[in-house]
């Protein structure tokens, strides 16, 4: 267990202890949900992940040159600026926090993009945009962190939710400074300094992305080892007892939801610019409700998860949108679905028992465990 | 004077709607601990059910039956889509999660939601349903100045009667006495002899009745068209965190609130219309995040 000493104060012994106590010492209190919502897959590093995730990666930079077609360049670039804003669930999820509202991150990151670019920005190049949307981002979690890091289960999501329809109607309602449901189109000049012809522009772009990627799934990675990440997975199993270790809870909670924060809105900023147009409902709740549904559909279990999850959400909707376009909601809350029911640890807890890598943990499986009823308590206030 | 008049009516109107629709997933989620993000499909169900109806035994307008059954046609189109889709949905799906908290149920909900979304466009197509008459047929008033539509009237009364029946059954029945002590202690109540899962079926029966016989009413108000949950849900939301989630009252409490304020923002700064609502919302949630009328909870180690 390689915890590095000393980066978070006086946190980090605790979140040593938590790691090695996390399979035995806090069983008893694991229930059904924090199956689905805190895989206990460690995120220590072993030579055979870290093989197959630069095999994937290498698979990733290849693609677009063996002749994947530009539309599907298009749809694997928008599914990770996705898999960003799904990542900071994610991260979140660590903790059993449902976030029902991280629209709110995706659209401010967009808007703070579209706006900047309308209002005279002088940098009109992709990388200063996608800074600009993750420092938006993460201002407005700082903010808004605060407040939520008070709560916890079905009031965090609701408190969520309901920060993220104010800015919903504003954006919907403020239409001097945002078009209305109109929306505002995105228009770059380069991408990196580079100003490719116009058929190379969907290619930049999605290496441009896919470096954001894999730059935001080391630094998710490195958090999810450190002792931070730690501290959430003890919160997952009983915040209480992290907080009689002497450790801050709310602390935990509000840097990961500032991380979080930065990461939808990163995510929204390279939708924005990829897609080239915004609008409203970017912020609207079905929006956040697609986040978690991604969410859960690539799992918790890796950082990887995510763009697993929104790389075949993207597809599926694509193809059955085309297919059946009546049908094709139906067809993801069947995916959904069968997912909650039979396979709480998401696609990646599939991948993981195929090849025989599923952790000692409860990740996955519908196993049966005696019902225990648990209550949502909102920390005590003090 | 007249003007705040109109804002008044308009408020109390738009209370009424909104209690329909939150007074039957707060008392859901108060018996089970289950935020159901399918209230708003089974209350898109309830207009499709009632606009379908009213279009085909009064064809443009005229019929064989007297117009005035067309409030009976309403409401029992409401309580059949509750009776059939209430206990279909709890015994399917609900009652597997009930015991995994309350994230779970509102995601598996949300999956129910996106079917469901569908499943109405398959059933009665993507072409706007128009059921005009019983709105039409009770034609208008003249009010405060203007001429003010009677329809609205009676969804006021309809929440009325709403209200005032659930407050019988839950303080004047045998079964509001069993759901009463299922709220205050699950285990104790089995352990008592109650059939708690019998008791979550009939609460959650209810409140599907309640919110298919709001869709009903409404739906001559308005056009039923696709999508027509995805607001509603999100607007019940608002009411029952406002009132405290599991408070019936509440929910009255806070479709009023929610009903004067919107209706005020509409007549005063429209920009705000929606803002003022979930500014409301967040502001309650901060302030007292249980709601104005929601219990305390220990804190349990």
């Amino acid at each position: 267990m390689s915890v590095k000493p000393g980066s978070l104060g006086g946190e980090s012994g605790v979140g040593e202890e938590l790691g090695v106590g996390q399979d035995t010492a806090f069983r008893g209190d694991r229930t059904d949900e924090q199956a689905l919502t805190g895989a206990t897959s460690s995120p220590r590093p072993s030579r055979r992940g870290l093989l197959a995730a630069l095999a994937i990666l290498a698979l990733l930079v290849l693609a677009p040159l063996l002749g994947l077609p530009s539309w599907l360049v298009f749809l694997f670039t928008v599914a990770f600026a996705k898999g960003l804003v799904v990542l900071g669930v994610v991260l979140l999820l660590r903790g059993d926090l449902v976030s029902f509202g991280h629209g709110l991150y995706y659209a401010i990151g967009a808007y703070a993009a579209g706006l900047a670019l309308r209002a005279g920005f002088p940098l009109r190049d992709a990388f200063p945009l996608a800074v600009l949307g993750a420092l938006a981002g993460a201002v407005l979690a700082s903010i808004v962190g605060l407040f939520l890091a008070r709560y916890r289960g079905i009031f965090f999501g609701m408190l969520s939710t309901a920060f993220s329809m104010i800015l919903y109607s504003l954006l919907l309602k403020l239409y001097w400074l945002t078009g209305g449901t109109d929306g505002i189109a995105v228009r770059i000049s380069s991408t990196l300094g580079l100003q490719p012809p116009a058929d190379l522009i969907r290619l930049t772009q999605y290496y441009f992305v896919l470096a954001l990627v894999v730059g935001s799934v080391y630094l998710a990675y490195r958090v999810a080892a450190s002792p931070l990440g730690y501290l959430m997975r003890g919160i997952n199993d009983n915040e209480i007892r992290v907080e009689y270790m002497g450790a801050s809870v709310r602390r935990a909670i509000y840097r990961t939801y500032v991380l979080s924060g930065a990461l939808g809105g990163l995510g929204g900023a390279l939708t924005a610019i990829t897609v080239g147009h915004i609008a409203p409902d970017l912020a609207y709740w079905t929006a956040s409700g697609e986040f978690v549904f991604i969410a859960l559909l690539g799992g918790s279990g890796s950082v990887f998860a995510p763009f697993v999850g929104a790389g075949v959400f993207e597809l599926v909707r694509n193809y059955a949108q085309k297919a059946s376009p009546y049908t094709w909601q139906m067809l993801l809350g069947s995916v959904l679905l069968v997912i909650i029911l039979f396979a709480p640890g998401g696609l990646w807890s599939v991948f993981e028992r195929l090849v025989g890598r599923r952790p000692t943990g409860s990740a996955g499986g519908p196993e049966k465990r005696p019902a225990k009823e648990r209550r949502w308590a909102l920390s005590s206030k003090r | 004077m007249d003007q705040i008049a109109i804002v008044v009516l308009n408020g109390i109107v738009f209370a009424s709607y909104l209690f329909l629709v939150s007074a039957g997933l707060t008392f859901i989620y108060g018996v089970m601990r289950i935020l159901n993000t399918a209230h708003g499909s089974i209350y898109g169900l309830g207009a499709y059910m009632g606009a379908w109806l009213i279009v085909r035994l009064w064809p443009g307008g005229s019929g064989a039956l007297p117009p005035w059954t067309s409030f009976l046609v309403l409401l029992l189109a409401g309580v059949f889509i509750g009776l059939v889709v209430g206990p279909l949905m709890e015994r399917l799906f609900i009652r597997r999660v009930v015991d995994r908290g309350e994230v779970i149920s509102l995601i598996l909900t949300f999956a129910l939601f996106l079917i469901l979304d569908d499943v109405m466009k398959l059933i009665w197509g993507v072409d706007p349903l128009l059921a005009d008459m019983p709105y039409s047929m009770l034609g208008s008033i003249p009010l405060a100045g203007i001429t003010y539509p009677i329809y609205p009237f009676l969804l006021t009364i309809v929440a009325g009667l709403a209200a005032l029946v659930m407050w019988a059954i839950i303080n004047r029945t045998r079964f509001g006495k069993l759901v009463t002590a299922v709220i205050a202690d699950r285990e104790i109540s089995s352990a008592l002899g109650i059939n708690v899962p019998r008791i979550y079926s009939f609460a959650f029966t209810l409140g599907a009745i309640l919110a298919a016989v709001g869709g009903a009413f409404i739906a001559p108000m308005s056009s039923v068209v696709p999508g027509i949950s995805i607001e509603v849900i999100i607007l019940s939301f608002a009411v029952t965190t406002i009132g405290g989630l599991g408070s019936v009252g509440g929910a009255a409490i806070g479709a009023i609130m929610i009903g004067l304020l919107r209706a005020g923002a509409v007549q005063y700064v429209p920009e705000l219309d929606l803002f003022v609502i979930y500014a409301l919302m967040t502001l309650i949630l901060l302030i007292k995040p249980r709601g104005l009328f929601g219990g305390v909870e220990a804190r349990r180690i």
